[in-house]
């Protein structure tokens, strides 16, 4: 089994003739044969994906045509708001938005509508889910990982990318792979994560890879203290990093006392978490 | 992007919240002439963005023309916090009997705008909430419904404050919504909000900040923006969409993502160094955008050797390595370049780089910030 993200998902993808939206969707074909529809404004009736994906010009016209239940999302950042809005109300099961950018404001309006909603977001600027041998849905080079019985659970893109990578050198699998994404306002936390991890009969450990920047990693810490009875492993990425500097992210900012590495590595080693100091270091400490 | 107090209260002036006359002033000349508009005693404002001016030395009050001369030259001379001063803010001083701290910002965690009230006004936030929590009240604002009145009714209630000014400041609190709403803020305060003689409210600083995310259709910000807080290297950068932050270190590195680029950062310190730059350069980049990137790691003097670490994904490691050889032969200076690719085409892209022998390969993070490290020591500056 696997969180989120299974061999069961029919895959949609948004922004699916853009050049990004179209590269990643040969991708994820490639690896799981279910991109199964794409919408683009204006391109409804095409055909991409060697002719074999329809695409839409809305979400409803695509979930209503193909039975879509994940959206993946690949537009510019003004419209991608707009993107997430149109999936939740087509009621798809959940949403991945890789795009990057989306102003503050518009995402508490979202965070506020999905409160009343059944959908799942995950992101934005998230480099989506992995579920080795099983279905992606985003950005995440699947080469990378191998099944396996390790969650891991990221605000980055690349540098889950190490960790995973590290992980396979090491003859070690993961069951999924989910990017939160590294804004400020998010879909779904780190808690929310942990919690599926924990009841995923098929996830036996966790890898939580935090950074500087709001108190995401203190809340976690918490949560595991309280409800995780697997062995959770952590890395925070920006002990270098200087204060009421934003580090790339816009989520990644130590702002005043809140937000530094320091504070969330003491967090987590109070709560029993094992933390390791560079990314290749988890192929060293975790044990199987 | 942060908005200077001049700027904020432009903004309040614009939605009808009281203000005290001002003008802006350059030069000492130009600080007596608005004084002599608006009327003394005024008060001088150094306009940086910079907390604690006033203890600074960037605040001062005056009283009549033989003073102005010397007490605005002394502020345009001085630096606040590693900020020089250029421009005053010269405002009518106001008498008040009571400091209150209205504001709306942004909550990570409950992904909700809250609107704060403070009956101790006049100091910073953080402080009241650290030393007399009792005297904040905050209230989330539903982003899809707006601030309601009631809210702003509640806090003033709970909070014991006059009946007489909550009229105004529901006035002035659905004025600062506006603001917040229709300007993309993430924080939006006044401190202090004061009460006159005659009982009004008048708001005698104020901060803006914008979200950068939002810019793109904010476009009066991108005239307004102030780059002092960013050196001369940085906005280069920004003019390649390249993400950079200078540091005190000495390894210049370049790392695509953002997280990858802090780990690296951290790398770097533990194998015994630190690092000189933040530098993150997308996901995607090409070869135009890899040189770039190497030409402004090297603007800073301070860089004793290079670490690029790059992790393909979307990005090609092919790609990046085509943007390194082409600018390998114009780089004007001599210094150790340690390159670990991994990922999408990492094996085309070492393939690529083992033509240019002044680059050194390794394969992993850790490694490649040890070499690094180890020959920056090998390196005179």
């Amino acid at each position: 089994m696997s969180i989120l993200l299974n061999e069961e998902a029919r895959i949609l993808v948004q922004g699916i003739t853009g050049r990004e939206g179209l590269y990643h969707s040969q991708r994820m074909h490639a690896y799981a044969k279910n991109v199964v529809a794409g919408t683009s404004p204006g391109h409804g009736g095409e055909w991409v994906l060697g002719d074999k994906v329809p695409v839409f010009d809305t979400v409803q016209d695509a979930k209503d045509s193909t039975q879509a239940d994940t959206s993946v999302i690949f537009v510019p950042a003004f419209a991608a708001a707009d993107a997430i809005l149109e999936s939740i109300q087509a009621e798809m099961r959940l949403i991945v938005c890789i795009s990057e950018g989306i102003p503050i404001k518009d995402m508490l309006k979202i965070r506020t509508l999905l409160e009343q909603s059944e959908t799942r977001l995950i992101g934005p600027n998230s480099p989506g889910i992995l579920s080795p041998g099983k279905a992606k849905a985003g950005i995440i080079p699947d080469s990378i990982a191998i099944p396996g019985r390790v969650g891991v659970v990221s605000r980055s893109g690349t540098l889950t990318y190490e960790v995973v990578q590290a992980l396979k050198s090491a003859g070690v699998g993961v069951s999924t792979c989910v990017g939160i994404g590294g804004d400020p306002i998010v879909g779904t936390s780190f808690v929310e994560c942990l919690d599926m991890f924990e009841s995923d009969p098929h996830t036996d450990q966790i890898i939580l890879i935090g950074e500087i920047g709001g108190n995401e990693e203190e809340l976690a810490a918490e949560f595991i203290m309280n409800q995780v009875t697997k062995p959770v492993y952590a890395y925070i990425a920006g002990r270098t990093a200087p204060e009421n500097r934003r580090m790339g992210h816009a989520g990644a900012i130590i702002e005043g006392s809140t937000g530094s590495a320091r504070s969330k590595v003491e967090t987590l080693l109070r709560a029993g978490v094992q933390l390791f100091s560079y990314p290749e270091e988890i192929a060293e400490i975790i044990r199987i | 992007m942060k908005l200077h107090e001049y700027q904020a209260k432009q903004f309040f002036a614009r939605e009808g919240i009281p203000v005290p006359k001002s003008g802006l002033a350059n030069t000492p000349n130009e600080a007596r002439q608005v004084a002599s508009e608006i009327g003394y005693p005024v008060v001088l404002k150094a306009q940086v963005l910079s907390g604690g001016r006033g203890k600074a030395g960037g605040i001062r009050l005056v009283k009549n023309d033989s003073e102005i001369d010397s007490a605005s030259n002394l502020i345009l001379n001085s630096e606040i916090h590693g900020i020089p001063v250029q421009r005053l803010l010269v405002e009518k001083a106001v008498i008040f009997s009571q400091e209150f701290y209205l504001g709306i910002v942004n909550n990570r965690s409950l992904a909700k705008p809250v609107l704060i009230l403070s009956s101790s006004g006049g100091v910073e936030i953080e402080v009241v909430a650290r030393t007399k929590p009792e005297k904040i009240e905050k209230a989330a604002i539903n982003p899809l419904l707006g601030l309601q009145n009631f809210t702003v009714r509640s806090l003033a209630s709970r909070l014991g404050v006059d009946y007489v000014l909550w009229k105004p400041l529901q006035q002035i609190s659905a004025a600062l919504w506006k603001l917040f709403d229709h300007l993309d803020a993430s924080l939006i305060e006044i401190n202090p909000l004061v009460v006159t003689p005659e009982r009004s409210l008048v708001a005698l600083d104020g901060k803006m900040t914008i979200d950068d995310n939002a810019l793109y259709r904010q476009k009066e910000f991108l005239e307004l923006a102030d780059q002092a807080v960013e050196t001369p290297t940085e906005q280069e950068a920004r003019k390649f969409s390249l993400n950079y932050v200078q540091l005190d270190g000495n390894i210049g590195c370049m790392v695509n993502g953002a997280g990858l680029a802090m780990a690296t950062m951290d790398c770097i310190q533990q194998a015994g160094s630190e690092p000189a730059n933040f530098l993150d350069i997308g996901g995607g980049a090409t070869a135009d955008k890899v040189a770039a990137a190497l030409s402004i790691i090297l603007k800073d003097p301070k860089v004793t050797a290079v670490l690029i670490n790059i992790f393909g994904g979307i990005t090609r490691c092919d790609e990046v390595a085509k943007g390194l050889a082409a600018t390998l032969p114009g780089l004007q200076r001599e210094l150790p370049i340690v390159v670990r690719l991994a990922g999408t085409n990492a094996e085309e892209g070492k393939k690529i780089l083992q033509q240019y022998p002044r680059l050194l390969q390794a394969d992993t993070l850790m490694s490649a910030a040890e070499i690094a490290v180890r020959e920056s020591r090998q390196v005179r500056v």
